[in-house]
């Protein structure tokens, strides 16, 4: 059981986070970047996908859709970055900066797990957020070190963002169970080569680490922010509603 | 007569042309990674481009098709992640398709497919679909898109 709680998990964050970035469908600041950030979604749908499919080979009895479209929020386990609203584009730039350099990390260490289906979901999934991270780290440098205007409004995203980034370390007893039977990533010891990567894009930016402060947390037990409410009634609405419909 | 069977089956799925990009087929795309006959089942494995692919709930519809229409009904298509797609798999034979059908192929030097030209500029990381990003011929002006190298 706690496998399937440790792949929902990863799946949770993955799909919470492309629902967000999809809302910027149309509403780009420019039609390059509006491609952008949907491709970065769909990635990400897709990566969910495959882990909550196997969440649902795991569970015997519900399907990945299941998973997807009939949790309430106390039941889904995604990381708190994820489901904050976009704000401007710095904003949504910054928390995706922030999440892909851990899931860089995260991904290349799973991909060594024990586990033979969340390696082989690492290893593919890796190849495409290594783009992602490439692609967000250039905009918080053109942004950092554009205009004072763009400066100072990247420069407070971070800010607020940054009390986010304290939960993508913390390690509860079920991981900490998995991370000895060599199945889960010890994040927190992802945090030494994240710091590296955030403080060269920022350094290179221009822009001001944030002092670590009281983190916010709660994700992986099921307790969110006010947030993801919504967002899922939005991402559940069709299948809550007409529980039959078909595409 | 099982080989030839096997090696029929091949040839029948490298008709299938790639959703996307129809001037190639899914076996040369590389998705297509293994077929084999167990217990008079043919055992097909597919792998996605990307995870989040759009086409592969089509190309395996067309699997699908494909092999009912010649007369197949004892198969079954699998998923597989592991090892995950590489455009290292596209020979160069199905490159010059890509290149003549207009998309600089996946390398690290992106070629106009107009005037052959590799002084090029990025214009957009992302492009139309997951597997491609555009770029602008410095020589010709002309926009193309480059299939990225993953
Ligand atoms: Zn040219």
């Amino acid at each position: 059981m706690s496998l399937l709680n440790y792949t929902l998990r990863i799946g949770d964050s993955s799909l919470i986070l492309a629902q967000r970035l999809a809302e910027w469908c149309t509403n780009g600041p420019t039609l390059e970047e509006d491609i952008a950030l949907t491709n970065i979604s769909l990635d990400l749908f897709g990566q969910a996908n495959g882990f909550l499919e196997y969440a649902a080979t795991l569970d015997g009895v519900k399907t990945a859709d299941d998973f997807a479209f009939k949790r309430n929020e106390n039941q889904y386990y995604n990381f708190l970055i994820t489901e904050i609203e976009n704000g401007h584009f710095g904003d949504t730039i910054i928390r995706q900066f922030l999440f892909s350099a851990y899931l860089y990390l995260f991904f290349q260490k799973l991909a060594t797990s024990k586990d033979e289906v969340l390696s082989a979901l690492a290893a593919k999934s890796l190849k495409e957020i290594k783009y992602h991270l490439k692609h967000c780290s250039s905009w918080v440098i053109r942004l950092g070190d554009g205009t004072n205007e763009s400066n100072e409004k990247i420069q407070s995203s971070i800010n607020k963002i940054w009390e986010y980034t304290g939960e993508l370390f913390e390690l509860d007893q079920i991981e900490k169970d998995l991370v000895k039977k060599e199945i889960a990533v010890n994040r927190e010891a992802l945090k030494f080569e994240w710091d590296q990567i955030i403080n060269t894009t920022l350094n290179q930016a221009k822009l001001m680490r944030p002092k670590d402060q009281v983190m916010k947390t709660g994700g992986s037990k099921g307790i969110h922010t006010k947030h993801l409410e919504l967002l899922l009634k939005e991402m559940q609405f069709i299948p809550r509603k007409y529980p039959d419909a078909k595409w | 007569m099982q080989n030839g069977e096997i090696e029929h089956i091949w040839k029948l799925l490298n008709s299938v042309p790639d959703p996307e990009i129809p001037v190639i087929s899914i076996v040369e795309l590389g998705v297509v990674r293994e077929i084999k006959k167990t217990d008079n089942y043919i055992n097909i494995l597919i792998t996605p481009t990307y995870s989040g692919c759009p086409a592969v709930k089509t190309f395996t519809d067309d699997i699908k098709e494909c092999l009912k229409m010649n007369g197949f009904s004892n198969f079954k298509i699998k998923l597989t992640y592991d090892p995950p797609w590489t455009t290292d798999w596209m020979s160069s034979q199905t490159k010059q398709k890509l290149l003549d059908y207009g998309i600089s192929p996946p390398s690290n030097q992106t070629v106009c497919p107009q005037c052959k030209s590799t002084n090029s500029i990025l214009v957009s990381e992302f492009g139309a679909t997951a597997c491609k990003s555009l770029y602008k011929c410095k020589d010709c002006l002309e926009p193309f898109e480059h299939f990225k190298c993953i």
